[in-house]
C-alpha cells in the first residue's frame, strides 16, 4: 500500500483528499513542481491573470458554496499579491486556503530571487499559517489548514511550501489525528446564558434581532427566521448578512448602518434590547459607539469570544456557533412560551411600521434624465425575479445594490464588507460562478472598481465562466466624490475619471466578452434582457449613469445614529 | 523605565505549543492590536511540547488581550496573575560606580539585599539580584545615587501559588 510520492504529488493528492474541485492560481518558479501533478489531477485549475484575482475568486467561491476556496501562487511577488484577498477574507470570515511556493530552504534568508518572507507577511492577515519544513508534514498540514479555515470562526489559512520540499519524497500517508491542543471552538452556548437571554428577550419592549454575517457562515438562516417568528423579533441584516432573513419577511427591517435605511438604523438606536448574532458591532453599523443604542441591553452570540465585549459590553454573552445557539434559543423559547404566543409589542411594531411608511428608501428616475444607478439594480431584479447571486465591488454601487436588491436567500449576496476592497466584484463573481455554475451570477461594479481587476475578464472568457458584469459608470470615484461634495466643500480632488473613461464595451470585447451599452433610461431594460440572453461568454454592460447621484440615507462618519441624513438637503 | 507593580500592569502567562514562530505570533498580535508589552520572558515547561511566555502588559484591555491570545491557534492556556496571588520573579545584573572610597559602603548596602557581587573592576561593581520585582526596584533606588553604569533585566516570570497557600498562610513560600 505504501506509495512514494514527491512533495508536489502529495500536496495535490492532499487537496484532492479534501474534496477540492477547483483551484484558482497562477504558476511560477517556486511552485512549478506542484503544477506538474496538477496537470493530471481531476481538480480544475482556473488560470488567473493576477494573483489578487485568484484570492478573491477563492473568496467568491467560498461565499457562494460554503466550501473552502483554494488559491495557488508562487513565491515572492505572487505571494504578496495574495495579501489583499487574504485580509479581505479574514475581515469577512471567509474560509480560504492559500498555497504558496517558497524558495528552497537553503535559499531562505538569502534574499534569493522571488523570495519573500511570506509566513511573516501573511501572519496578521490569516487565521493561521504554516511554513512546511519537512515533506512528511504535507498531508497533516493540509488537513489542519482546511479544518482551521472551515471551523469555528472561518477564515483564511496560508501554507507556504519551499521548492525543495515539493521535490522531496515521502511515503504517502493519510492525515492522522489533528494535533491542535489550543484550538477548541465552542459550538453550543452555555445553557444558563441561553436561559438569561430568553428571559431578557421575553421581557423586552423594543427588541431588535441584529443578524450579522456569522448567520450566513454558519448556515443558520432557517433557524434565524424561525426564532425571529417564534419570538416576534424585528430583524436587521447587516451588509454581510443580507439574505439571512428574506427582505420580504414582515419582520425584516433591512440593512442598518452608515447607509442603512432609516427604520433599521433607528430601530437599533431606540431598542431596549439588541440580540446580536454573528455580528461584531462594526463601526459602519454603530456610528459613534458612545452614542449607539444608548438604552439597549445586549445579548451577544458569537463563535469568536474575542468579539464579545470588544466594542460594546454584552449583558448576556453567549459563545457558540450561530446555528447551534439559535437551536438552543428556539428550544428554550418554545419551552418558555408553552402554548402562549410571544409578546405582541404592538406599540413598537406600529412605530417601526410608521418609520417604514414615512422613510422608505427612495430615488427618482427622470425618464428624460440620466440613468439612476438604483434603477438599473431594480430593473435587473424585476427582470430576473431576483433569482440570482449578486456580487458587488466597493463604493456607491455596493451600497445601492445592498439597499435596492431584495435578498430572499442566504449566499446570494457577495461583497467585501470589512476590508472594503475595490475591484472585488469581477474576480469574486468568477469564483462564485465557478463554484455554483447553475446560478445566474450578476456583479454590479463601479467604473473605478472595474479598472482595478478587469483583466480577470480574460480569465472568465478563456475558462468559459459566463458572469454578467453591470458597470454602473458615473465616471467618478463616486463615494469619495460624495464625501468631497458633502464634507470637503465640493473640492473634487483626484476623483474625476471623466477625462480618461475607457471604452468599456471595447474593453469587454477585447477580453472575449460581449459588450453592451445603455445610455438612456429606456435602454436599461433591453440591455439587461440582451445580457441575460448571452450565456456562452461573459457579458459586460456599461450603464452611463448619473455622475451626481448620492447614496442616502447616510450617517456621516463618526456621527451618531440619531442623526440620519435622508437627503442632501438635510445637510444644507 | 516604569515602576514595577504599577497598578495598570498585569502579569499573564501564556502556555503555547513549542513551535517555530509562536513568539512572533504573540508579539505581532500585540503590535497589531495596539497593546503594550512591558516585559516578556520565554522558556520551556515541564512538558517538552509546550513553552511558557510570561508577559507584563498594560492597560484596561486585559480581557481583550487574553481573548486575542486565546485566538492564536498555538495558544493552549492563558493565566492572569492578580497582584499578590502569584510568585513573581525577575533577575537583573546592575553595574554600579564604585571607586575604592565607596566600595565598602556599596557592598554593605548590597548585603542587605542579598545582591551578589559577580564582577568587580577598578571603578565598578556588578551585582546580580533575583527576586520580587519590587525588591529589585528598591535596590536600584538605593544604588542610583552612586551612579548606575549599566543594567540588564530579565523579563518577569510568574507562577500561580498553590491554591492552599493563598492569603499568605504559608509565608515561607514567599522567599522561595
Amino acid at each position: 500500500m505504501s506509495e512514494t510520492l514527491t512533495g508536489a504529488q502529495a500536496l495535490i493528492k492532499a487537496l484532492e483528499h479534501e474534496g477540492v474541485d477547483v483551484i484558482f492560481g497562477m504558476p511560477g518558479g517556486a511552485i512549478l513542481p506542484a503544477y506538474d501533478p496538477l496537470y493530471d489531477s481531476p481538480i480544475r485549475h482556473v488560470l488567473v491573470r493576477h494573483e489578487q484575482g485568484s484570492g478573491h475568486m477563492a473568496s467568491g467561491y467560498a461565499h457562494a458554496t460554503g466550501r473552502v476556496g483554494v488559491c495557488l501562487a508562487t513565491s515572492g511577488p505572487a505571494a504578496t499579491n495574495l495579501i489583499t484577498p487574504l485580509l479581505d477574507a479574514y475581515m469577512d470570515s471567509i474560509p480560504v486556503v492559500a498555497i504558496t511556493g517558497q524558495v528552497a530552504q537553503t535559499s531562505i534568508g538569502m534574499d534569493a530571487f522571488q523570495e519573500a518572507h511570506t509566513w511573516g507577511i501573511s501572519m496578521p492577515v490569516t487565521k493561521h499559517n504554516y511554513l512546511i519544513t519537512n515533506v512528511d508534514e504535507i498531508p497533516d498540514v493540509i488537513r489542519e489548514a482546511f479544518h482551521l479555515a472551515a471551523t469555528g470562526r472561518p477564515g483564511p489559512v496560508l501554507v507556504d511550501v519551499p521548492k525543495d520540499i515539493l521535490n522531496d519524497t515521502l511515503v504517502w500517508h493519510k492525515p492522522g489525528e489533528m494535533n491542535l491542543p489550543g484550538y477548541k471552538p465552542s459550538v453550543k452556548g452555555h445553557p444558563k446564558q441561553v436561559q438569561s437571554a430568553i428571559d431578557m428577550i421575553h421581557s423586552a419592549q423594543r427588541p431588535v434581532l441584529y443578524a450579522g454575517g456569522g448567520i450566513i457562515r454558519a448556515n443558520a438562516s432557517d433557524r434565524l427566521r424561525r426564532f425571529a417568528e417564534l419570538s416576534n423579533l424585528p430583524t436587521v441584516t447587516t451588509l454581510m448578512a443580507r439574505g439571512a432573513i428574506p427582505d420580504s419577511h414582515e419582520l425584516a427591517l433591512g440593512m442598518p448602518g452608515m447607509h442603512g435605511n432609516y427604520t433599521a438604523i433607528t430601530a437599533m438606536q431606540k431598542a431596549d434590547l439588541l440580540i446580536a448574532i454573528g455580528a461584531r458591532f462594526d463601526d459602519r453599523v454603530t456610528g459613534n459607539v458612545a452614542a449607539f443604542a444608548p438604552e439597549a441591553k445586549v445579548v451577544h452570540v458569537d463563535v469568536d469570544p474575542a468579539e464579545i465585549g470588544k466594542v460594546r459590553n454584552a449583558d448576556v454573552p453567549i459563545v457558540g456557533d450561530a446555528d447551534a445557539v439559535l437551536e438552543q434559543l428556539t428550544f428554550a423559547m418554545e419551552h418558555f412560551l408553552g402554548s402562549d404566543p410571544a409578546p405582541a409589542r404592538t406599540e413598537w411594531m406600529e412605530t417601526l411600521a410608521g418609520w417604514q411608511r414615512d422613510f422608505p428608501l427612495a430615488y427618482e428616475q427622470d425618464p428624460e434624465g440620466p440613468i439612476q444607478q438604483q434603477y438599473v439594480i431594480q430593473e435587473m431584479h424585476r427582470i430576473t425575479g431576483g433569482d440570482a447571486v449578486v456580487v458587488a465591488g466597493v463604493g456607491q454601487h455596493q451600497m445601492w445594490a445592498s439597499q435596492f436588491w431584495g435578498f430572499e436567500k442566504p449566499r446570494t449576496w457577495i461583497n467585501s464588507g470589512g476590508l472594503g476592497t475595490m475591484g472585488y466584484a469581477i474576480p469574486a463573481a468568477i469564483g462564485a460562478k465557478a463554484g455554483a455554475p447553475d446560478e445566474l451570477v450578476i456583479a454590479f461594479d463601479g467604473d473605478g472598481c472595474f479598472q482595478m481587476t478587469m483583466q480577470e475578464l480574460v480569465t472568465a472568457s478563456v475558462e468559459k465562466i459566463p458572469v454578467k458584469i453591470m458597470v454602473l459608470n458615473n465616471s467618478w470615484l463616486g463615494m469619495v466624490k460624495q464625501w468631497q461634495k458633502l464634507f470637503y466643500n465640493k473640492r473634487y480632488s483626484a476623483t474625476d475619471l471623466t477625462s480618461h473613461t475607457p471604452d468599456f464595451v471595447g474593453l469587454a470585447e477585447a477580453m472575449g466578452c460581449a459588450g453592451i451599452r445603455a445610455e438612456r433610461p429606456e435602454e436599461v431594460g433591453p440591455a439587461i434582457e440582451k445580457a441575460l440572453a448571452i450565456n456562452d461568454r461573459p457579458v459586460v454592460v456599461e450603464f452611463k449613469c448619473d455622475p451626481d447621484a448620492m447614496v442616502f440615507p447616510m450617517v456621516p462618519a463618526g456621527g451618531s445614529n440619531d442623526d440620519v441624513v435622508l437627503s442632501a438637503e438635510d445637510l444644507a | 523605565m516604569s515602576r514595577p507593580n504599577n497598578i495598570s500592569q498585569h502579569v499573564i502567562t501564556v502556555t503555547v505549543e513549542d513551535k517555530p514562530g509562536v513568539l512572533a505570533r504573540v508579539s505581532s498580535m500585540f503590535a497589531r492590536r495596539g497593546f503594550n508589552i512591558h516585559s516578556l520572558a520565554v522558556g520551556p515547561t515541564v512538558d517538552p511540547s509546550l513553552s511558557r511566555i510570561t508577559l507584563v502588559a498594560d492597560g484596561p484591555e486585559m480581557e481583550q488581550i487574553i481573548k486575542q491570545l486565546y485566538k492564536l491557534v498555538n495558544t493552549v492556556k492563558v493565566t492572569e496573575h492578580p497582584a499578590g496571588a502569584s510568585i513573581e520573579r525577575e533577575i537583573m545584573l546592575v553595574r554600579v560606580n564604585a571607586d575604592s572610597k565607596r566600595r565598602g559602603e556599596i557592598l554593605d548596602a548590597a548585603g542587605i539585599f542579598d545582591a551578589r557581587a559577580v564582577d568587580v573592576g577598578k571603578m565598578t561593581i556588578t551585582f546580580e539580584l533575583a527576586g520580587e520585582p519590587g525588591r529589585l526596584a528598591d535596590f536600584l533606588e538605593l544604588m542610583r545615587p552612586y551612579g548606575i553604569v549599566d543594567l540588564v533585566k530579565s523579563g518577569r516570570i510568574a507562577l500561580a501559588r498553590d491554591p492552599k497557600t493563598k492569603n499568605g498562610r504559608q509565608p515561607e513560600l514567599r522567599s522561595a
